[in-house]
């Protein structure tokens, strides 16, 4: 892939749907872009950060995602065209801006990207955004391929200006993270005429009225039933209608196929997804007796159709409508080729054979043990694993079973075995420290465990300090753990307030979590994880220090950063004199529960050793091994 | 174009690994070189835990008239790669079927449950048997060891993407991937380059 601002119109590459949405707001001229990280929508900002310099763009990492739209919307204002980009828990978070937002218009194109996850591969939950568009009335868009991320990023800049309302471009993992051909456009020379007059409008106040967005939908409405991005393939009058969006085009054009159905079975790809094309959806819904809903997460064209059906007083017969709530599609998790053939299948009476039934059989005869399953856990020297050790010893010598209160980042594996179990539950970016504030707030009703928050640097950042601040101010009970590692390294390694680089390459200024803590005047200890002994003694102290808030900071560098940047510090291996194997007490502490993939157990000789291909050299387990039989020695 | 023609349409490549092995970056390589070639490529991936030790599905769809879904359909794998003996049969019983030509590394990556002692690895012989009576041709190709050779066991993904265009298993040769690893890997151009060389004669010389 060459750089996204490659000036070569008409040359076809191989993007990312990230980037392909990166390239149509540069075609369509982009001045500023921010966003907060998180996956499946992290690689958008930083293809924009990476060209920004050079095309006299703006980017960069917010501290959250509602500072992120916000100052976009600021950019908007003044005449310049700007982007939001998040994840579906970002959308959340902004959702009390955007309510504000749709009442009063924009200045130049404003575009919300929202990269939803279904099937919640990488997210705490999983969530549908479509019905924020619905339920707040403003343009959706949904591409269906590779090329649509591009063209469609590119046009809604147009339809935001056009109807003075912000845009929603919904995109769903199997798009954002899958990568397909894309044909390049013109790029633009940026150009931008800045101006805001503060006092021509009251803006974000409700300064237009209800009834005013309503009709600017309206017009958009009737521009959408032109679109292109609203297809229909098959016959003129097919047996079955399949109505569909995003990634389940592309799977249900191959379902189709496989099925051998292309002359049975029509797709309307619906690309303009709130408000509907109605004409359109009527035009085809009166050409067919049954319709089948292929579409991810929520029913919501299902429901938005069934309630435009209601509405059509003139249309014949209706359809008989399958999907989610007939139960032929699935209202949770992903969809694939095979979920919608056997959609099609059930609906229209056909059976289907994946493959060969001699093979299957055979498949079926193998040993089970075949497939061993492979369970994600911390990395070979991650920092965090050493401070969930200390903090599992720290807890287990103060006796009084203490807890941690998980949040969202690497360390939310807390409630897990790489985590040992010190985490108690985890809801969404700074809920460790708020349900901390909560829990050390029950002394009176008799509640003796202690409260440990987890909460990562960039979390911090992002909702944690208002939980600190509530913590602090209401006397709460809690120890606030920050496992800082100099990242936000779960969703890859993108600066913060912490780091003294910003999302363009360039200096920043750093926030530290130290000082701003130590500023609102509490106990703050800074610990090195790798330092065990001491942090656990350190964790310690401060739980025996009962009442008020604590806050301790793990400050050691992501592993993975750390590798990139220089050799292993330490060549490590077993000794295998002093390893007693299943004659130690340990019960293979270092490889059944330490859990590091450098280190496994070897069945054929009953003692532990390195794998030397995997093993990192951070010499950490050197010091939970009571034979001291882990040797670690300066690579 | 690739003188070279697809096998079939949408010929379907399914590339499989522990993550952190580097298959993306091997998939992302191939899938480059296939748009290069005009083909309509679509690369889909499917993982487990965004951890280090799940596994990292890619799979490469490749057609000259469709934009194939992200994902294969099952029993639908045309080639395999499997960085990885448990891999290979993992993708077997999904994707696998009487046509399907599978390349795998020999080397063993134990999951935390096998380290920890949970589980056994199976017998690696027995696994490759089977791996072998369930694709039409294999070859079982010893990456990491012979990486470790030239100097650095992440070459055994290179070594693997020179075993994939010796197969003949795709429409792509070494002239078309020469030039891309060098864009990609310009700080070890010449190992990356004898790593290709390396899988390529590995293949030409035994397997299948």
């Amino acid at each position: 892939m060459p750089d996204i601002d490659v000036d070569a119109p008409g040359r076809t590459v191989l993007l990312m749907g990230n980037e392909a949405v990166a390239r149509g707001a540069l075609e369509a001229g982009v001045g500023f872009a921010a966003s907060y990280p998180g996956t499946p929508s992290s690689e958008i900002l930083p293809a924009i950060a990476d060209v920004a310099a050079r095309r006299g763009i703006y980017a960069e990492w917010s501290v959250n995602e509602k500072v992120a739209i916000e100052s976009a919307t600021a950019a908007s204002l003044a005449g310049i065209r700007a982007m939001a980009s998040m994840k579906q828990n970002g959308v959340n978070v902004i959702s009390d801006f955007l309510a504000n937002l749709v009442m009063s218009g924009v200045g130049a194109g404003l575009l919300l990207v929202s990269c939803d996850d279904p099937g919640q591969r990488n997210s705490s939950n999983e969530q549908d955004t479509r019905p924020i568009a619905k339920w707040l009335d403003f343009p959706l868009l949904e591409p269906g391929d590779f090329q649509e991320a591009k063209d469609m990023t590119k046009w809604l800049f147009d339809v935001s200006e056009e109807f003075d309302t912000v845009c929603m471009l919904r995109c769903v993992s199997k798009i954002s993270h899958t990568r397909g051909n894309v044909t390049l456009g013109e790029l633009p020379a940026p150009q931008y005429r800045i101006s805001f007059e503060a006092d021509k409008r009251e803006r974000g106040r409700g300064s237009r009225r209800h009834d005013d967005l309503h009709r600017r939908l309206a017009r958009a409405q009737r521009r959408f039933e032109q679109s292109p991005f609203n297809r229909y393939v098959g016959p003129d009058r097919p047996e079955l209608l399949i109505i569909t969006c995003g990634s389940c085009w592309l799977h249900s054009q191959e379902a189709v196929r496989l099925l051998d159905l292309e002359d049975r079975v029509g797709i309307l790809k619906l690309g303009t997804c709130w408000p509907l094309p109605e004409r359109l959806i009527e035009r085809h819904l009166a050409k067919s007796n049954e319709v089948l809903f292929v579409e991810e997460i929520d029913p919501f064209l299902e429901r938005s159709v069934m309630e435009l059906t209601s509405a059509l007083s003139a249309m014949g017969p209706r359809p008989v409508f399958y999907g989610k709530r007939s139960g032929h599609v699935n209202a949770y998790g992903e969809l694939t080729p095979d979920l919608v053939i056997n959609a099609i299948a059930s609906v229209m009476g056909l059976t289907y054979q994946a493959r060969d039934k001699e093979y299957d059989r055979e498949i079926e005869a193998l040993p089970r043990g075949y497939v061993v399953p492979r369970a994600g856990t911390l990395c070979p020297g991650c920092p965090h694993r050493a401070s969930f050790w200390a903090i599992k010893n720290a807890i287990r010598m103060d006796g009084r079973d203490g807890f941690i209160t998980n949040d969202i980042g690497c360390y939310g594996v807390g409630p897990t075995p790489a985590g040992f179990f010190v985490g108690r539950d985890g809801y969404c970016m700074g809920s460790g420290a708020g349900v901390a504030s909560g829990f050390g707030k029950l002394g009176q009703f008799g509640f003796t465990q202690p409260v440990l928050a987890a909460c990562g640097d960039s979390t911090f950042y992002h909702a944690a300090i208002p939980a600190l601040i509530d913590g602090i101010h209401n006397n709460s009970n809690f120890i606030l753990v920050v496992f800082d590692n100099s990242a936000t390294a779960m969703t890859g390694f993108q600066p913060h307030p912490g780091i003294a680089t910003n999302a363009m390459g360039g200096p920043a200024r750093v926030v530290s979590i130290e000082a701003l803590c130590r500023a609102m005047d509490v106990r703050v200890e800074v610990c090195d994880p790798f330092d065990l002994k001491n942090t656990t003694a350190t964790l310690l102290d401060m739980m025996a220090m009962d009442g008020g808030v604590r806050v301790a900071i793990m400050k050691r560098q992501c592993e993975l950063t750390r590798a990139r940047q220089e050799g292993p510090p330490f060549k490590v291996h077993v000794d295998p004199d002093k390893c007693v194997g299943e004659e130690c007490g340990c019960d293979r502490l270092c490889t059944r529960i330490f859990l590091c993939p450098g280190l496994r157990w070897n069945r054929n000789t009953g003692k532990a050793e390195i794998d030397e291909v995997i093993c990192s050299g951070c010499g950490v387990c050197a010091d939970i091994c009571p034979q001291g039989a882990i040797i670690r020695e300066a690579a | 174009m690739s003188t070279r023609t697809l096998m079939k349409d949408p010929l379907n490549l399914i590339i499989i690994g522990a993550a952190g092995q580097g298959n993306v970056q091997i998939s992302l390589l191939i899938g480059d070189a296939l748009v290069q070639e005009g083909y309509l490529v679509t690369f889909g991936q499917t993982y487990g835990a965004t951890q280090r030790g799940g596994t990292v599905t890619n799979y490469l769809r490749i057609s000259q008239d469709i934009q194939c879904s992200p994902i294969v359909p099952e029993g639908k794998a045309d080639v395999v790669l499997a960085l990885e003996p448990v891999e290979a049969m993992r993708v077997l019983r999904r994707y696998g079927n009487p046509g399907v030509i599978t390349i795998v590394n020999a080397r063993a990556i134990h999951p935390i449950d096998i380290t920890g002692g949970k589980l056994a690895y199976p017998d690696v012989d027995d696994l490759l048997h089977a791996i072998t009576r369930l694709s039409a041709r294999t070859w079982v190709v010893n990456a990491t060891e012979e990486a470790q050779q030239l100097g650095n066991p992440i070459l055994a993904n290179t070594i693997l993407t020179g075993a994939l265009i010796g197969s003949g298993a795709l429409p792509l040769d070494k002239e078309t991937m020469e030039p891309l690893l060098m864009e990609r890997f310009p700080k070890a151009v010449e190992a990356n380059l004898m790593a290709l060389s390396r899988g390529i004669d590995l293949v030409n010389q035994g397997g299948g």
